[in-house]
């Protein structure tokens, strides 16, 4: 089989990472993450109005006249369906929904609400505040079982290369804004999951070459194990990325945010197994005798 | 490892069988027991309405502070000792001693064994703590005295939600506690919860106490508004009956005026009291007072003795069930907010199945094609293993009768991708190995053995990546962290069991063949 020179690109190809690592955060730190209501509170309704019986404008019009605050209103898949998010929240009044509803139908005629969620400011604050302990709580047992695993070096290089995938992955969604909810919580964990798991298979490689070449440097080693392992790398990526295009095309509108993320999650995993995680190794000067110092221990 | 002795590969054909047995008894009726189980839809896909609601303590608190000072005052008078100026306000309770009492109190609030100011041992501490300066004492509710207080009304107030959901009649509520000043309620079904939201927001403190224009009242006097106008009346703090002493209420038609009345039946205590009340109280006005507002305050025309009245207020025949109903069920302890409320309708959940299933079936097949085209014959293998995978994953969940949501139909179609891994990472091994191995018997062997710790590496991370989303998740996103967990316990099991049985079955007949993989 062809081996492919990998290593010849490792400096271009981090210096492009490191731009994007670094926009992303600028991204994040001035434009911030577009939180839908799980996260920034307030209300959101789905809604299915009868065909051909409404345009955007006069839904949003007559929510506007509700006095609920900024209201932002967008189709949702079908011509039918809209989503509806606003920042009240009903605190107290048990009838605020079925209010919003009188109304609407009373002005654009027959509504249905598919779907309601109306999360309040302190459960709102809780549910982000969770979510960045999952993921930072994710990140820090990876560490650990790939520090028990691994050497040090190795550990060094998986979780740089897992920040990788996390920063970007949301550098991305804080770019076109999109909406960052409980399940894209959920995609981010998977995809430090997934990326750890890619990173992984071309470590375990990594050395078991060590150990079998002594003479061969870490430079070129690195790009040996890449090819050895790289027809798994593609067929796993190629797998995990039909099923979740699956997801987003045909799993529902609800699902998209979700797979998008997991898609953009995988691609960027498996680049930076090969592209963030390798490169740190040759960085490190990782050779023969940093895993037999290891084993004497 | 390619031999096998054939009790292990009956083992395993028999695990398989039954988990996909019970698989299958989601689309199939069974008749037993054992396998009619079905997994349990989330809210999401079955409709539904989730509501976090949140008990307001402080009312709680300071009605304990209240009474407290009331037991305090009459334990040191029994003791004899002087204290004065009592107060409460939010927090605290205070009052005031001489000189030559200070220690003595300090004493027996201090006491292990103090009746006035019980000491826990298991938790080291008093239900109050207290400062003294200057011979002011400062008594606060301690930590464990809080929790204590705070659990006590979280349990009353969750009976009361559930006899209030349980009247509703909705199928099969689930109404769990949630730390400490939480409840959650979930209401499979309901696709409008307004109602529900209605009762549960209110307090439904009932009490009858009489209209007074004389404020020098002993008891003091408050002015309250009437439920729905700006007219405004004085009563006197004197309640001469609670919703405490109700046994029954129900909405009937008042046949004189026409109007839908709630009647109510009082207990003997009742009874007695609100005898002796309308026996003095004839001529004079009696506000019948639910959470702060008069529902109507009728002329007591004759002594009432029976035990048994109505409550008019221009009901609708609605809002008489549903006040009959709250009197039944009897008054929060304090009021619930809704923090938290997630609803949806049916039909989206219907259709959020419907396209989970599509995505499913769409997903596996391309897998499926895709492994056919890369690896031919095992590819084939591989594919059974991932049918397998998939019986035995719906198996499992179903006989743990799990909740499927619909990030978790997502997990099982992620399972669907990343299943493969682990035989894709045993074939490439394979692969590299016949290289230089003619044998394939042994080739296949080492494929196998070289690629077992990076699989379980493999494994491993992406399993703590699901226990963490199981451990800080909510709702649907537990759902998916259980699947993908799941998912990956099974798709090693049937890349170790299922796939090899059938490798080692199909190398061993053709190891003679040129060119086997």
């Amino acid at each position: 089989m062809k081996i492919i020179q990998f290593n010849k690109f490792y400096k271009q190809l981090n210096i492009i990472s490191l731009i994007m690592i670094v926009a992303s955060l600028i991204l994040l730190l001035f434009k911030g993450l577009n939180y839908g209501v799980d996260f920034k509170g307030g209300t959101l309704i789905e809604i299915r109005i009868d065909q051909g019986s409404s345009k955007i404008s006069s839904i949003r019009d007559s929510f506007n006249q509700m006095n609920l605050g900024d209201v932002s209103v967008k189709n949702f898949g079908n011509e039918t369906d809209y989503i509806v998010k606003f920042e009240k929240q009903s605190s107290n009044d048990t009838k605020f929904i079925n209010n919003i509803k009188t109304k609407l139908s009373s002005s654009i005629g027959n509504v249905d609400f598919r779907r309601v969620e109306n999360v309040g400011p302190k459960v709102s604050a809780e549910l982000l505040k969770s979510g960045i302990i999952a993921i930072g709580l994710s990140l820090t047992a990876m560490l650990l079982y790939i520090w028990i695993r691994f050497e040090w070096q190795f550990s060094l290089g998986a979780i740089l290369a897992l920040f990788h995938d996390v920063i970007i992955t949301l550098g991305i969604f804080s770019l076109f804004s999109l909406e960052i909810n409980l399940s894209i919580v959920a995609a981010v964990l998977t995809i430090v999951g997934y990326s750890m798991n890619d990173t992984v298979v071309i470590f375990d490689r990594v050395r078991e070459n060590l150990k079998k070449y002594a003479d061969i440097k870490i430079f070129e080693l690195t790009n040996i194990s890449i090819n050895e392992t790289l027809s798994r790398t593609i067929i796993t990526s190629a797998t995990t990325l039909l099923a979740l295009l699956s997801i987003y095309l045909f799993g529902g509108e609800i699902l998209k945010g979700f797979s998008l993320a997991m898609i953009l999650g995988v691609i960027f995993g498996t680049y930076s197994s090969i592209y963030i995680a390798n490169p740190i190794l040759v960085l490190l000067k990782v050779s023969q005798r940093t895993i037999l110092k290891e084993e004497k221990n | 490892m390619l031999y096998f002795s054939k009790l292990r590969v009956f083992a395993v054909l028999i695990f398989t069988l039954i988990i996909s047995y019970s698989a299958a008894s989601n689309f199939l009726k069974f008749d037993d027991d054992y396998f009619s189980k079905n997994i349990k839809l989330g809210l999401d896909l079955q409709g539904g309405s989730y509501l976090l609601l949140e008990i307001d303590n402080i009312p709680v608190i300071t009605q304990k502070l209240q009474s407290k000072l009331l037991e305090l005052k009459r334990y040191f008078k029994d003791k004899k000792l002087i204290l004065k100026n009592f107060s409460v306000n939010q927090s605290s309770i205070i009052f005031e001693s001489n000189n030559e009492n200070v220690n003595e109190i300090k004493t027996i609030l201090d006491d292990d064994s103090s009746e006035i100011n019980p000491y826990f041992q298991q938790y080291k501490s008093h239900q109050f703590d207290f400062v003294e300066d200057n011979n002011i004492f400062k008594l606060t509710l301690s930590n464990y005295g809080l929790v204590l207080l705070k659990n006590s009304s979280l349990d009353q107030a969750i009976e009361i939600v559930r006899r209030r959901v349980d009247e509703i009649g909705t199928n099969e509520p689930n109404i769990l506690k949630r730390g400490n000043d939480r409840i959650l309620v979930e209401l499979p079904g309901l696709d409008d919860p307004g109602r529900i939201k209605s009762l549960l927001g209110k307090t439904a403190n009932l009490t009858f106490q009489f209209i007074t224009q004389n404020s020098e009242e002993s008891f003091g006097t408050e002015k309250l508004q009437f439920e729905g106008e700006s007219e405004e009346a004085i009563v006197s703090k004197r309640i001469i009956l609670s919703g405490d002493n109700l046994v029954d209420a129900k909405p009937t038609m008042d046949t004189q005026s026409n109007e839908t009345v709630v009647s109510f039946t009082l207990d003997r205590v009742g009874t007695k009291k609100f005898g002796k009340a309308t026996s003095r109280g004839v001529g004079k006005r009696l506000a019948i007072i639910l959470d702060g507002k008069i529902i109507s305050a009728p002329s007591v025309r004759e002594p009432i003795l029976g035990g048994s009245g109505q409550i008019s207020g221009d009901f609708t025949f609605q809002s008489a069930t549903d006040l009959a109903l709250l009197l039944r069920s009897g008054a929060l302890p304090a009021p619930l907010s809704i923090i938290e409320e997630r609803t949806v309708g049916p039909d989206l959940g219907q259709d959020s199945i419907d396209a989970g299933i599509l995505s499913l079936i769409i997903g596996f097949v391309l897998v499926v094609l895709f492994m056919i085209y890369k690896y031919k014959i095992f590819g084939v293998i591989a594919n059974l293993a991932l049918i397998s995978n998939l019986f035995l994953l719906v198996g499992i969940l179903t006989l743990f009768e799990a909740t499927l949501t619909l990030p978790g139909i997502a997990g099982i179609i992620l399972t669907v991708g990343m299943a493969v891994d682990a035989n894709v990472l045993i074939f490439e091994r394979i692969k590299e190995e016949v290289k230089n191995e003619k044998n394939y018997i042994i080739a296949f062997d080492s494929g196998y053995s070289k690629s077992r710790t990076t699989i379980l590496d493999a494994n491993i991370t992406t399993l703590i990546a699901a226990f963490i989303l199981f451990f800080m998740g909510s709702g649907p996103i537990k759902g998916f962290s259980v699947t993908l967990g799941i998912g990956i316990l099974t798709t090693l099991f049937s890349v170790y069991f299922i796939a090899r049985f059938c490798t080692a079955f199909y190398v061993i007949k053709n190891k003679n063949k040129e060119k086997l993989i």
